[in-house]
């Protein structure tokens, strides 16, 4: 009984909000990492992008929200995330238009684009903070749990209850059918593939008479709905605040670079090592060791390794350790 | 118009803006812009003998103010004698056990022959000597955190003059560069921008929750300063006659001269840190360094060891930057871990040097001056901005309500602006490179 219990309180405290929070970073980074095969240069305004998307999600919700629709268990702003994406869509479009299109027919220095994407992150924080203002914003409805606490004690007799929050659940689903979506359109269609092969080798794909503006432009406008989908979990399963999707950007960077910048299946490997890494590393491991060790074993502190504030720098040390002994990442990244 | 000519003239007007704002709003408001200006100034020359002289792209400037902002506090506050003997010799017997255990496991690393058993070594010294820090250092933060948690709580400084603090600013500064440098200056350029991105999110980890070090989030505040305070002013006879003479009342007139003395200070410094920063982008050093920038390859090729050069220039960028935190908190008077914000102390600092024009260090101190009278002074403009906008709308309408609450982060979208239009249209910056 006693492995039961720990199994399930491992579960409720750090399997399950890893994965969830893991699926967020895996999109946030497969944005990243897309921009960077694609545009080559790593794309600072990216925590942004994800807020002005989910920014416009939220009121669009909460629009719905008076006019009496929802979703029935299912949290309204699902309902609201393809106008959202659409918005993300528009702006990006926007953004290269004016600002990043000149230096790609300039050839500039991939830095001088990195220089660019702090511009464009500045206009885009003030932008989301001028609309809906600094503060958190709670925009999760409909039904709580999937399996609440309770229940599940009740349900197995365990002294450990198992919360599922709906917001978890979803995360995951979302997660798995955007990635599902993705992979089948780069390797199955035309205009994937045309992605690949330009991303692998851009004078070749030119040659073949791949058309460079129209790659760059799909390239974004997934990159957009990527972006919003991403926020819009996270801003469901935490909140949304905008200065926590700034900071976003650290641990999104570092899981595609952990994964290898370019490479999609890397990002999202990257999104789950730094995801799990992050909780076991702050989590308090007293309850999990109670259960497992025998009474006079028991630790008396909270046998927590690092407190949470730490977590970037777990992300961070990863990140050094694989950009020290493997710089192109685990899954072989393009370097530039 | 000559191009020195044109120089002095873009500092005249930068001058006669904030003239400008003494006439129109305050001297108090005025003085406060030149002097966050000079501090500002500081910080661009050394982001720009990074990115400038070298084209490191350093995006933890953060960082580095902050751990200056921890030497004023180090350095100035008196020492907490209570705690010190709870905790002291515990806490910093655990610190050396942590560095002793990083130390080892990089001798085993470097020594030892590359093969599994390595590998499960240095892990074995990496996780065990984890523990027994913890076991060491923890009871000794319990011990110092418990002293008078309300007031200090902290070991407290050596309680020398705060003065002291900006050089050992610089030092701190520059010993964390040291050992950033050395694990990332051989990274690409967009991989160093994420290291150092990390580092300052990292070095603001252990200000908001070492308590023992700084107290935390529970701020140090009551600072020592360099010069004297308003009060013992307006009590000195001598100093009312003066200000009388003047035709100012004394009040008024002690925080100005307060305001003044802190600027002339903060001059000093800005002036002795331009000439240096002259007279290395002039020496052979300075020429060295560009090449470097402009062609690694050839540098190398040509026997200049250029991960040694980038790793000099990185510490002595950063140690301007701590040396500019350090004069800032002792501006403050407190320290308060929460108010750095990344894109106030990192990317606002670019955007000074590229707006200033980088690889110049008068651009450098132009940009610093320019961008934070518009950061300040974007605020009240856009307020006013939204009121006429919005002076059609009956009073009490929500958007109207809204748009003029929201005026304060103007200054974001303006910035942003700013820094694209400089680099689409003018991207060597207001005083280019010669």
């Amino acid at each position: 009984m006693d492995i039961l219990n720990a199994i399930v309180a491992l579960s409720n405290f750090v399997l399950i909000p890893a994965i969830a929070y893991g699926s967020q970073l895996a999109l946030g980074a497969l944005g990243v990492t897309l921009i960077y095969g694609i545009l080559r240069f790593s794309n600072f305004a990216h925590g942004d992008t994800m807020a002005f998307g989910t920014m416009v999600t939220i009121l669009v919700t909460w629009w719905f929200q008076s006019m009496g629709l929802s979703f029935g268990v299912l949290p309204t702003a699902l309902l609201a995330l393809p106008l959202g994406i659409a918005a993300c869509m528009a702006l990006v479009l926007a953004t290269d238009r004016m600002v990043y299109r000149f230096y790609r027919e300039q050839k500039a220095k991939p830095v001088i684009l990195v220089i660019v994407s702090i511009g464009v992150m500045f206009v885009l924080n003030g932008l989301v903070r001028f609309i809906i203002g600094p503060g958190d914003q709670r925009f999760a409805d409909g039904e709580r749990f999937i399996i609440n606490a309770r229940d599940f004690k009740e349900m197995t007799g365990l002294e450990e209850g198992l919360a599922f929050k709906t917001t978890q659940g979803i995360t995951v689903v979302t997660a798995v059918i955007v990635v599902a979506l993705l992979f089948w359109f780069l390797n199955r269609t035309r205009t994937g593939k045309s992605m690949r092969a330009y991303s692998d080798n851009e004078d070749l794909a030119l040659l073949s008479g791949i058309s460079p503006d129209r790659v760059v432009m799909v390239t974004w406008l997934i990159v957009a709905a990527l972006a919003t989908v991403a926020g819009t979990l996270y801003g469901l399963d935490k909140s949304f605040k905008p200065f926590t999707y700034f900071q976003l950007l650290l641990p999104i960077f570092a899981s595609a670079i952990v994964g290898g910048l370019g490479s999609p299946v890397g990002a999202i490997a990257g999104g789950f090592i730094i995801a799990f890494s992050e909780v076991f590393i702050t989590y308090a491991w007293k309850k999990v060791l109670e259960y497992l060790m025998p009474e006079s074993l028991e630790p008396s502190g909270l046998v927590q390794l690092l407190s949470t504030d730490y977590k970037f720098a777990v992300s961070f040390v990863i990140l050094l350790i694989v950009l020290l002994f493997r710089p192109t990442g685990l899954f072989r990244g393009k370097a530039v | 118009m000559s191009e020195p000519m044109k120089n002095a003239a873009m500092f005249v007007f930068v001058a006669a803006l904030i003239l400008m704002t003494g006439f129109a709003q305050s001297w108090s408001t005025a003085l406060l812009i030149l002097n966050m200006g000079l501090i500002s100034a500081i910080m661009a020359l050394g982001l720009n003998l990074q990115w400038g002289f070298a084209g490191l792209f350093n995006v933890g400037v953060m960082g580095f103010v902050a751990l200056g902002g921890l030497a004023a506090v180090l350095v100035s506050m008196p020492p907490t004698t209570e705690a010190w003997a709870a905790g002291g010799v515990r806490l910093i017997s655990g610190l050396l056990v942590g560095a002793a255990v990083i130390v080892a496991a990089a001798l085993t690393f470097k020594y030892m022959k590359k093969s599994k058993l390595r590998g499960l070594i240095v892990l074995v010294i990496l996780v065990g000597g984890f523990f027994l820090y913890r076991a060491v250092f923890d009871p000794g933060v319990n011990a110092v955190e418990a002293v008078n948690p309300a007031g200090t709580g902290y070991l407290g400084g050596l309680g020398l003059p705060v003065l002291l603090a900006w050089p050992v600013g610089g030092l701190l500064a520059a010993g964390a560069a040291w050992i950033i440098g050395k694990s990332a200056l051989g990274l690409r350029s967009d991989y160093l921008a994420i290291a150092t991105l990390g580092i300052a999110e990292i070095i603001l980890a252990i200000l908001k929750n070492e308590d023992w070090l700084a107290r935390g989030v529970k701020n140090v505040v009551g600072l020592p300063r360099p010069v004297p305070y308003e009060v013992d002013l307006q009590s000195d006879p001598a100093f009312i006659e003066k200000a009388a003479g003047l035709g100012l009342d004394p009040v008024t007139a002690s925080s100005l001269y307060i305001k003044l003395a802190y600027g002339a200070l903060f001059a000093v410094v800005l002036a002795v840190l331009l000439i240096l920063a002259q007279l290395a982008l002039n020496s052979p050093w300075g020429r060295m360094m560009r090449a470097i920038r402009d062609n690694e390859v050839a540098a190398e090729a040509m026997g200049k060891d250029v991960t040694a050069r980038h790793l000099q220039i990185f510490i002595l960028g950063s140690a301007c930057c701590g040396i500019a935190g350090a004069m800032m908190t002792t501006l403050d008077g407190q320290l308060i871990p929460t108010s750095y914000q990344p894109l106030r102390f990192t990317f606002l600092i670019w955007v000074m040097v590229i707006v200033g024009g980088s690889g110049n260090n008068f651009g450098a101190v132009l940009g610093g001056f320019l961008i934070w009278f518009l950061w300040v002074q974007v605020e009240p403009i856009g307020l006013w901005l939204m009121q006429t906008i919005t002076a059609p709308l009956p009073e009490g309408s929500a958007l109207k309500d809204h748009l003029i609450g929201s005026a304060a982060h103007m200054r974001l979208l303006t910035m942003g602006v700013i820094l694209i239009l400089v680099l689409r249209f003018s991207p060597r910056g207001l005083i280019p490179e010669r």
